[in-house]
């Protein structure tokens, strides 16, 4: 009775690990990622109290999309102001601290619209299913995404080189001398 | 032979048609193991059919004697035979290893998913120039390539010129090619590095030494200024669009380093390293949906406005 249960356990454990976590979107239709523009930049409102209507971030938790992120984020130069999160000229991104809001549509509207003093606006200059992968990324640095989606280390901010090749360790090979 | 050669497929791409010394050099490796290979199979299969017809029933003490002698000398035969064969290898080996001293043109190619990068070295800075997906050398002259990979391990091929060679990051490498007759060689990543690597090829334009220096004086000017109103609309297209960010055009603002170089693009063989010919409805359904041909490729869709297309495929037509 015991190894039944057992085997059916780890029958459930297989079947499980085989599910599909996300689903990686090679072709984006311009629909997919097509902006809502709904962010508000003040609270006030007029008439009475209307609740928010929240804009989800269509790659939300997405691990591939966390990492097309990661990689515009470089390629885009954000790393030129904001270094790699922890700031620089612009402020940090993996702090809690949020001038302009932490909400998916607040990032989005920074990176799209810019803001005072030096964030410039990228207005036509990123397709938008590119820039809520940038979101998705930047709302990832301060940890506020599932472990399994969250990006790994950069290679390059470990403390040796990337695996298996550590050059501080082996001594420079001096250039062959001839008599 | 012409069996082989039509299996091999055509003379731009293959191993058996050298154009470069280095290949001539693996050429002659292959005729030589392929003539050797090709005699001792058919005196093995003659000695096998001998040997079936002159069987005998009975085992004779004489006969098994006869057995050890021959196939001690068989033996020793095919240990000579190898290690001859050994030798040819490493010595041809050897021969393409050589490298031709320092002051021979010096190229840098970065592998990238999924295309090729090629940068022409000079000590003098403002002679320097980023071209990609071709690569064009003078005939007879030793060209040195530093090979670079700035993502996953690529394979360096150009099957007529010389054999491979693995681009791995952050472990440089180099090659060598020589071309011996000018012509158009296909070269293709040998190396899986994901979802198009069937779609990462190259070509590499062998000229005369005179050719060579007039393409490298055109190639060392910045674009030309658009001439007529629709490419100058289109390139209004191309500087307001998410174009510049990753394209550089040298002589406009465009600066961008991720994408290929689009200096000189009117004058490439094909698009999308060597997916499609570089013709205007192949170009115009590239930038409208790249992720149609290329699957994952970092080129991202661009939502261009009705009357934007036409003016921006002149634009880039008129980058010569």
């Amino acid at each position: 009775m015991r190894a039944r249960n057992l085997i059916v356990f780890a029958a459930v454990i297989v079947a499980l690990s085989s599910c599909e976590r996300e689903e990686r979107r090679f072709r984006e239709m311009p629909s997919a990622a097509a902006r809502r523009n709904t962010e508000r930049l003040v609270t006030l409102v007029p008439g009475p109290y209307t609740p928010d209507v929240r804009v989800r971030n269509p790659y939300e938790h997405n691990a591939f999309a966390i990492s097309e992120g990661k990689r515009l984020f470089t390629w885009y130069n954000c790393v030129g102001c904001h270094a790699n999160g922890g700031g620089g000229m612009g402020p940090p991104l993996m702090d809690e601290q949020w001038i302009y809001g932490s909400d998916p549509e607040n990032i989005f509207a920074t990176i799209v619209e810019g803001r005072p003093n030096g964030m410039p606006s990228f207005r036509g200059k990123i397709p938008e299913y590119q820039v809520w992968q940038l979101v998705a990324f930047v709302q990832s640095l301060s940890g506020n995404v599932p472990k399994d989606a969250a990006n790994g280390r950069n290679d390059d901010m470990q403390v040796h080189k990337q695996e298996q090749s550590q050059p501080d360790l082996i001594p420079e090979r001096q250039p062959a001398t001839h008599p | 032979m012409t069996f082989v050669t039509f299996f091999a497929g055509s003379g731009i791409q293959s191993a058996l048609e050298p154009a470069g010394a280095h290949a001539a050099r693996i050429g002659r490796l292959w005729d030589v193991f392929l003539i050797i290979s090709a005699v001792v199979w058919l005196l093995v299969m003659i000695a096998l059919f001998i040997a079936l017809a002159r069987r005998k029933r009975e085992e004779t003490p004489d006969g098994a004697a006869r057995a050890r002698t021959t196939v001690s000398i068989a033996t020793a035969i095919t240990l000579v035979t190898l290690a001859a064969l050994l030798v040819a290898s490493v010595l041809t080996g050897r021969a393409i290893a050589d490298h031709a001293p320092p002051g021979t043109i010096q190229l840098k190619v970065t592998g990238k998913q999924w295309w090729w990068q090629v940068e022409y070295d000079d000590p003098d800075k403002s002679k320097r120039f980023t071209d990609a997906n071709e690569i064009h050398i003078p005939v007879g002259v030793p060209v040195n390539i530093q090979l670079h990979s700035s993502d996953v391990i690529h394979s360096f091929w150009i099957p007529n010129l010389n054999g491979k060679q693995d681009l791995i990051p952050g472990h440089d490498g180099s090659i060598q090619l020589q071309a011996t007759r000018p012509g158009i060689y296909r070269g293709q990543c040998a190396e899986f590095c994901g979802l198009q690597h069937a779609k990462m090829a190259l070509w590499v334009h062998a000229m005369t030494q005179s050719d060579y220096a007039n393409w490298l004086t055109a190639a060392r000017q910045p674009s030309k200024i658009p001439s007529t109103p629709e490419q100058r609309k289109g390139e209004e297209v191309f500087m307001s669009s998410p174009c510049p960010l990753c394209h550089t055009i040298q002589g406009t603002d465009a600066g961008g380093k991720t994408g290929p170089d689009l200096t000189h693009f009117a004058g490439r063989r094909s698009i999308a390293a060597g997916t499609w010919p570089n013709r205007r409805g192949y170009l115009a359904g590239w930038i409208v949906d790249p992720q149609h041909i290329k699957p994952g490729s970092q080129m991202p869709p661009m939502l261009l406005d009705e009357g934007q297309l036409q003016p921006l495929l002149a634009y880039l037509e008129s980058l010569q």
